[in-house]
């Protein structure tokens, strides 16, 4: 400890602390522009000099180490003089536009202007002028506006792993500026718009639709992946204008992906539903809710009485929330069916589990992991702030070891990499497993020949002292999601480690609480729709989009006697298979609970009314069962329902967690014949409302699937990068665009899913045949 | 060219030959080699070849004057891999010395980072050369090349277990690449911009690595120091201030060039060795020490000896050794607006203070120079200087600041008078006169 006095407040402060550090813990604020607490330090803008007792010169407080008995004067003349002539400097070239800015009323050269400037300028000579640069769809630019404190220069370098951005030209003529005809392509881009201390990086969505000080700040919680982003959503007059991180360290820390921050622009897409619909006579209709209740429960009802409760299945969006899960399998039960599920990208449900699966840690445990090993995933677009996390863990020291059928670049440095196709992969774990239970002298008695990669990688684990094992998304919706399952267990037994699943939606986790999953001889996702049903209740989910196999998804619903959707979205393939569309809410139209990967449990309110007719799928569903006539349906608010699922534990973490399977007939698999699929869902392309977020879809990341290969493959084919070829699997082919991917195993086809123009290609596993067109 | 009347000759002894003496033969038969040689031969331990540097109080010739032998020993003892660098970033205007040490006797350099590479434990150095002087880039090239075949540099050299590397890199010509924090992000291939202090390249330098950077003059010293010992090259110049020294006279004299003069030489000697002043005209001003050196009126510099602390007492600094010599038909004015021109440019961006001010500096002074002055401008331009100087992570901040400070200490009543009348205090035609640019195009040369 360190002791030192700032302004004549003596306080002790941990070794290796800055005077910035120390004025943050006295409570003392010193003015800064281009420190930022996770970013390394500039030390160049230069407003946080502070006098320093025997120091000749005023000296920066981001960058100046505490001695033992130092003496800091953050407001005496010298210190104020500095500041005010930083301040001068600062805002000579600086066009004051405020009043036209985005940034006005946010602005921390505004704000600091006023305690700093002076009320009129001495600089009298000409300003400076920049030109804008092309970041992208989702920053804009006023380059004019730049102090050049880099810390947008520094984020895209440090925390998102690629620099982007850099800092060209010299004095005053210096530019921020991307590399030469490129955007911020980063998943993490919207992050530099926080981090801009001016005006210069704003959201070109959001550009002049609001002034700040309209917007109202409601916290919420991110509906997409599993992390659980915590948000701060701003509107007005119910319109969601704007999505900012809510700052939680153990889970978003300061920062927002991108799908997370930009995704309300489809909460306000000209595809929200806003009265209830029906199909009558093959002409759609919009109704009343007591005409669309009554439909769908005489509906519902008919085929649970002619059919038995088993001929209804529901499918369940990951993205609901925890009552609507609660509420969908307790209708679902009434009915008589046990057909329920949420884990709609899956299709192997086999073996027995313990718990429910998660993490298998917190996730700001993570960063303090020594060793990890992450089995298929596409890291950065499927967990983009977890990917961030294992980063900033691989530059201290941290070894990353990937087995995965892509390999793209996770910008960060690993320790060993095996990359094999899909069928291949449980094989490669395997080795890895074996090749750790010969270094640590363990048993494992299954035949497999360990390469040198599995061998590299079983020795860094094995090296190690906190090691985990990941399993992403795709590893989870493997056809051998139970033996990789089952083969990370193994692994962390003979590591005596942990391992855990990276979390698909927001609430993979939730899901398994809430009940959303069949029961004794139920059906899973998977047999619902391989086994059609007469009646399906179709919860937030675009099941041709959103499931394994989504041709056999749309021919399952279409052929049914009644669809019921709930869904905040009315969509052309709905329309087709349904026979009523029920308008609920989206996340932030109702109240409600996503538990993330961890295991916490999250609640939210609305953050705004409903749109038109819609109404929170938990009321709706509660209705509905009323309408049935069903028992236990009398909740009066969402948290009924959340305390009759989970009794007292709001805010807490999930007591039922546990990874253990049992029951697995585990077997490695000979390659599959002919091309094997790869099929990532990409990040703008995973759920309903991202999909419709117009600007997300403008990114590189929401470009067009195109068909993948390695040279190898490519030239097997006679294809040319860029030719067209034409890919099918049975009859009805896609035509889609070859392109090369070096990071891909040999006879590996790589074909993005929840799009479109791949929906004729069925599962996301299994064999493809491609030609050239 | 003036290479001559040097007193004692050390740096420029081998100058002599001009383009013809530069080579490995040439340098081995004036006794190059040999201070290599003896430490080796004598096995000199490390911490005796640092105690001889130390010993000649030889101290930094890029313009700082930090003692030699003190930054060598500041090198931590036990890492694995260290640096040893050489700033020929030589960009300050009126500074050409290290040019020529690189024409002439680019041996001595290589000699004195072997040596110090050698008492600071690294094994590879570089020598930073910036891009104006390709050709001397490319003829250090060549005499690494030689060293190389005759067994200087490389593995194992002269039989005695000493390793040591050295690679030339060219820079691009920015000035704060001759900072020593912003040389080492250049030379890995990073933007030129100074690092923030502590830790300072001895801690945390080239690559991360412990590092010492020295310039090409230190460099070209070293064999010196050894070859006639420290406390003998101590007393070719004056007690804390040892050995002899460069300067590069520019401006109006009658032979514009490097000399060579030990430490605490009269500033007056060097003018005459320089040819005294052009035209017979009266010397108006000096800046001693290149041009981030304050000017010094005639009456103060004549009094001034040549070494770091007689100028510094007079207000000024040594500096580089660069030293402008102007005459009376120069305006202040102009010649300050030059000045803060080329700080504007050369200002990396990177701290506030510098980036933004530099930039106003020149726009007033330059206001000033075309009779837009205003009375306000003066005290402007010294308290924006005072918030410019001493706020930023490097010494490009002052030294822009430097350069104004001094010409409104000494030469006010100039800028006033262009203020209130503006023009000149110095008729146009006066001017006209010592302009050698105007004579000669008057002349009809081509220019």
């Amino acid at each position: 400890m360190l002791e030192l006095e700032i302004d004549g407040k003596a306080l002790q402060v941990a070794d290796g602390s800055t005077v910035i550090d120390a004025a943050h813990q006295a409570g003392v604020y010193i003015p800064h522009f281009c420190y930022h607490k996770k970013l390394s330090i500039a030390a160049n803008c230069r407003m946080c000099l502070v006098q320093v007792e025997k120091a000749p010169k005023p000296l920066p407080a981001c960058a100046t180490p505490v001695t033992n008995g130092m003496k800091v004067f953050t407001h005496s003349d010298m210190a104020v003089k500095a500041q005010q002539g930083v301040m001068e400097f600062l805002l000579i070239n600086h066009p004051l536009d405020c009043p036209i800015c985005d940034q006005g009323g946010e602005c921390q050269l505004q704000d600091l202007a006023v305690g700093y400037g002076g009320s009129r300028s001495r600089y009298q000579e000409e300003k400076r002028v920049v030109v804008n640069k092309n970041l992208g769809p989702l920053v804009s630019t006023d380059m004019t506006r730049c102090i050049n404190c880099t810390r947008c220069v520094r984020f895209t370098q440090e925390i998102a792993g690629q620099m982007e951005l850099g800092q060209a030209f010299r004095g005053d003529r210096a530019e921020i500026m991307p590399f030469i005809e490129k955007t911020v392509d980063s998943e993490l881009s919207g992050n530099i718009i926080d981090l801009c201390p001016v005006g210069a990086l704003t959201s070109k969505p959001f550009r002049f639709a609001a002034r700040s000080w309209e917007l109202a700040r409601r916290q919420s919680v991110s509906p997409h992946d599993a992390l659980g982003s915590n948000l701060i959503v701003q509107v007005k007059h119910d319109r969601v204008y704007r999505v900012l991180p809510f700052e939680n360290e153990d889970i978003n820390e300061c920062w927002l992906s991108d799908k997370d921050r930009f995704s309300y622009e489809g909460l306000n897409s000209g595809e929200r539903l806003t009265k209830p619909m029906l199909k009558q006579g093959g002409v759609w209709k919009e109704v009343e809710w007591n005409q669309a209740l009554d439909y769908a429960a005489h509906a519902l009802r008919d085929v649970a009485n002619e059919h038995g409760g088993g001929a209804v299945g529901a499918l369940v969006s990951p993205h609901a929330t925890l009552e609507e899960m609660v509420l969908a399998g307790k209708l679902m039960r009434g009915l008589g069916s046990e057909n329920i599920d949420f884990r709609l990208r899956r299709s192997d449900f086999s073996g027995q589990r313990a718990g429910v699966p998660w993490l298998g840690m917190r996730i700001a445990e993570l960063n303090k992991l020594d060793r990890a090993l992450v089995v298929g995933a596409f890291l950065r677009k499927d967990h983009p702030l977890i990917a961030q996390r294992l980063r900033q863990a691989a530059k201290r020291g941290t070894q990353v070891s990937v087995i995965h059928s892509a390999d793209d670049d996770l910008l960060m440095p690993l320790a060993g990499k095996l990359i094999a196709a899909p069928s291949q992969l449980p094989e490669r774990l395997a080795q890895v497993v074996k090749a750790a239970a010969e270094l640590k002298g363990a048993a494992f008695d299954m035949k497999v020949a360990v390469s040198p990669e599995a061998k590299q990688i079983a020795a860094s684990l094995v090296s190690g002292q906190n090691a985990a094992i990941l399993l992403g998304n795709f590893a989870q919706q493997h056809a051998k999601a139970a033996t990789l399952n089952w083969l990370a267990q193994q692994l962390a037994e003979i590591l005596g480690c942990r391992f855990g699943f990276l979390g698909e939606a927001a609430n993979s986790v939730g899901g398994y609480a809430a009940g959303a999953v069949p029961g004794a001889n139920g059906l899973d996702a998977a047999r619902m729709l391989a086994e059609p049903r007469q009646a399906y209740l179709v919860l937030g989910a675009e099941a041709e989009l959103d499931c394994a196999d989504g041709r056999q998804a749309l021919a399952a619903l279409k052929q049914a006697a009644s669809v019921i959707v709930l869904s905040p979205f009315k969509s052309a393939a709905a329309l087709e298979y349904a026979d009523a569309i029920l308008p609920i809410a989206p996340f932030t139209e109702t109240s409600g609970t996503f538990v993330n990967a961890e295991g916490r449990v999250q609640s939210f309110q609305a953050v705004n009314r409903p749109l038109g007719e819609t109404r929170p799928g938990w009321k709706v569903l509660r209705v509905l069962a009323n309408v049935l006539k069903l028992d236990g349906f009398d909740h009066e608010s969402s948290e009924d329902v959340r305390e009759e699922c989970l009794g007292g534990t709001g805010g807490a973490l999930l007591d039922s967690l546990d990874n253990a399977i049992s029951g697995v007939a585990v077997e490695l698999a000979a390659s599959a014949a002919g091309l094997e699929r790869v099929a990532e869902v990409p990040i703008h392309f995973a759920d309903p409302l991202v999909r419709r977020a117009e600007s997300l879809q403008r990114t590189k990341d929401a470009a067009a699937p195109t068909a993948r290969m390695n040279a190898a493959t490519l030239a097997a084919l006679r294809v040319a990068a860029g030719s067209p070829v034409k890919v099918s699997r049975g009859d009805a082919p896609s035509i889609l665009v070859a392109a090369l991917d070096a990071g891909l195993a040999d006879n590996c086809v790589r074909i993005a899913a929840g799009h479109a123009s791949t929906l004729n290609l069925g599962a996301l596993t299994g064999a493809l045949k491609v030609e050239p067109a | 060219m003036a290479l001559i009347e040097a007193i004692n000759p050390l740096l420029t002894a081998g100058w002599a030959k001009g383009d013809a003496g530069w080579g490995i033969k040439e340098y081995e038969a004036r006794g190059g080699y040999q201070a290599l040689k003896r430490i080796l031969a004598e096995k000199m331990t490390q911490d005796q070849v640092i105690a001889e540097v130390k010993t000649s109080v030889l101290r930094g010739r890029g313009g700082a004057g930090f003692p030699t032998g003190l930054k060598w020993s500041f090198m931590p003892k036990g890492a694995p891999v260290k640096y040893v660098v050489c700033n020929t970033d030589e960009g300050e205007p009126g500074t050409f010395k290290d040019r020529d040490i690189l024409r002439y006797d680019p041996h001595a350099v290589i000699e004195g980072m072997i040596i110090a590479g050698y008492a600071v434990g690294a094994a590879l150095g570089y020598n930073y050369i910036h891009g104006e002087i390709f050709e001397l880039y490319e003829r250090f090239e060549q005499a690494l090349a030689e060293a190389r075949a005759a067994g200087y540099l490389g593995k194992n050299i002269l039989g005695a277990g000493l390793d040591f590397d050295l690679f030339a890199h060219q820079g691009w010509g920015a000035y704060i690449c001759g900072e020593e924090s912003a040389l080492l992000e250049s030379i890995e291939g990073k933007k030129g911009q100074p690092r923030f202090k502590p830790p300072f390249p001895a801690q945390v330098g080239l690559f991360g690595k412990p590092t010492t950077i020295n310039n090409t003059e230190t460099f070209a010293a070293i064999p010196f120091v050894f070859r006639i010992g420290g406390s003998a090259y101590l007393d070719l110049g004056k007690p804390n201030n040892g050995g002899t020294k460069l300067f590069s006279v520019s401006g109006h004299v009658n032979k514009p060039g490097n000399y060579e003069v030990p430490m605490g030489t009269p500033f007056a000697k060097l003018l005459e060795m320089a040819g005294g002043m052009r035209g017979g005209r009266k010397l108006k001003a000096v800046i001693p020490g290149g041009s981030s050196a304050p000017v010094l009126s005639a009456d103060i510099i004549m009094d001034c000896t040549l070494d770091y602390d007689s100028i510094a007492k007079a207000g000024s600094m040594l500096g580089s050794g660069a030293v402008i010599v102007m005459d009376e038909t120069v305006c202040m004015v102009q010649a300050l607006e030059r000045l803060s021109w080329f700080y504007y440019e050369e200002s990396c961006g990177q701290c506030t203070p510098c980036r933004e001010g530099t930039g106003w500096l020149h726009k007033i002074i330059h206001r000033i120079e075309h009779g837009q002055g205003r009375p306000e401008d003066l005290d402007l331009l010294l308290e924006l200087g005072g918030n410019i100087a001493g706020r930023t992570i490097c010494a490009l901040g002052d030294a822009a600041v430097l350069p104004v400070q001094g010409m409104l200490r000494h030469f006010r009543a100039e800028f006033e008078y262009h203020i209130e009348h503006k023009k000149c205090l110095v008729p146009r035609e006066v001017q006209k006169a010592g302009s050698t640019f105007h004579t000669r195009m008057m002349a009809g040369a081509a220019c």
